[in-house]
């Protein structure tokens, strides 16, 4: 028999109040497995404070070739930033 | 180094003038050094070879635990084995940041497995030594995971997204394996004549594979130039193999060991060392399968692979049971 154990995406939030943060991936049968297997594979020195684990099959991802509809509209909006005003030095706290 | 000869699959360097539009765009990315990610669109040869790379990489790591984990029981106190269980733990998880790597370029684990078993993906040849006393421990650690380092380092800036960051993780962890190999040769070189004796036998063994890990010169190799154009070599071999030698004849003179090689000297106009002549027969007979090791390390992974067939099918049946249970009540 060669069915593979399927592949789990794995996310860890490390100390001070960061969000989880992908890190990897690994093969277990279940979602406790996988924790279990991430906890060896991937926090060995005190990577994280907790561990979230996906089934990869139910991730959905932005795809390439739509990098540009998806993320050029921002591009010509500079005033989104605050650099876009500029101000006057006598005006302080601002 | 860890992937060793790597094939690109090309007979030459592909020049701009080759490439469709694709591939120009690809190159200039990679010239921008814009990592490649795995659903971004990338040259067939591109994907084969780092397939091929991350792969081989990958089967050291599992196979290069199979020479430490031989001293885990034997090692001298409770301290040494827990640090030695803790490096060799670490090398499996290498291999498995290095596997998951690959997969996202569309191999399957299974299938990598499969051809290592079969001979058809390569490991570095340095894990087809034997090691004979403690002292090999230390000197691996210090000499094959140094080496390990200087290639590793560079490769954090390669051009394939998860390649890269599968290599930052472990060069931040390869230190720790470095130092305490070191750690042990100082502790022998300390210790009675007897265990000096067993030191210097170690680097007298494993001085030249270690140089051999780097692969041949490979200043006129077209793979080599290619993998340099797509950012997934980014030294040469020679000038890897250059830096190990410069940083590590200073650690043998520290340790007060000697370096088993009559032709190496600090060379004062280059501004580095000079060194003797790699038996590169030597390194072609253990690539080819007929190194001291070779048949032994293959036979033990295939077993551990076979005798964990069972835990594998049964932890698979074991979810299948619990959906099924699961839809059930839900029904």
């Amino acid at each position: 028999m060669s069915s593979e154990w399927p592949l789990w995406e794995v996310f860890i939030r490390s100390q001070h109040g960061l969000a989880h943060k992908h890190v990897g991936s690994l093969h277990a049968p279940d979602a406790g497995m996988a924790i279990k297997n991430a906890r060896d594979v991937y926090t060995r020195r005190n990577e994280g404070i907790s561990i979230w684990v996906a089934r990869s099959a139910d991730i959905h991802a932005s795809s390439p070739g739509d990098r540009a509809a998806l993320f050029e509209p921002s591009n010509d909006k500079v005033y989104r930033h605050p650099t876009f005003f500029p101000m006057p030095d006598e005006v302080k706290h601002i | 180094m860890y992937a060793q000869l790597v094939e690109t699959g090309l007979k030459e360097v592909q020049a701009a003038a080759d490439m469709t539009a694709e591939e120009r765009e690809f190159q200039a990315r990679i010239d921008a050094d814009i990592k490649i990610e795995p659903k971004d669109w990338m040259p067939d040869a591109y994907r084969r070879t780092l397939i091929r790379q991350i792969q081989q990489h990958a089967h050291s790591e599992i196979v290069g635990m199979l020479p430490e984990g031989n001293w885990i029981t034997r090692a001298p106190s409770l301290q040494r084995k827990a640090i030695l269980m803790a490096k060799v733990q670490d090398e499996a998880g290498h291999g498995l940041y290095l596997y998951c790597a690959a997969e996202t370029l569309g191999v399957s684990r299974d299938q990598m497995i499969a051809d290592l078993h079969a001979g058809k993906s390569k490991y570095s040849s340095i894990f087809n030594y034997p090691t004979l006393t403690w002292a090999d421990i230390g000197t691996i650690g210090w000499l094959v995971d140094g080496a390990a380092i200087m290639n590793q380092i560079p490769l954090c800036r390669c051009s394939f997204g998860p390649y890269a960051r599968a290599m930052v993780r472990v060069c931040k962890e390869e230190s720790f394996h470095q130092r305490q190999g070191f750690d042990i040769m100082l502790t022998l070189c300390r210790g009675t004549a007897a265990q000096k004796a067993l030191a210097q036998d170690a680097l007298n063994r494993w001085w030249w594979p270690s140089l051999m890990m780097f692969g041949p010169s490979d200043a006129t190799s077209v793979h080599s130039a290619q993998s340099a154009r797509w950012k997934i070599k980014l030294l040469s071999n020679d000038e890897l193999r250059q830096r190990f030698v410069d940083q590590t004849a200073p650690q043998a003179d520290f340790l007060g060991l000697r370096i088993p090689d009559d032709k190496l000297a600090w060379n004062e106009a280059r501004g580095h060392y000079d060194f003797g002549d790699i038996d590169w027969d030597e390194f072609n007979e253990v690539i080819k399968g007929h190194g001291p090791c070779n048949r032994d390390r293959m036979r033990t992974r295939t077993k551990a692979w076979e005798d964990g067939a069972w835990v594998r099918e049964a932890a698979t049946a074991h979810e299948a049971k619990r959906a099924a249970r699961d839809a059930r009540e839900a029904a």
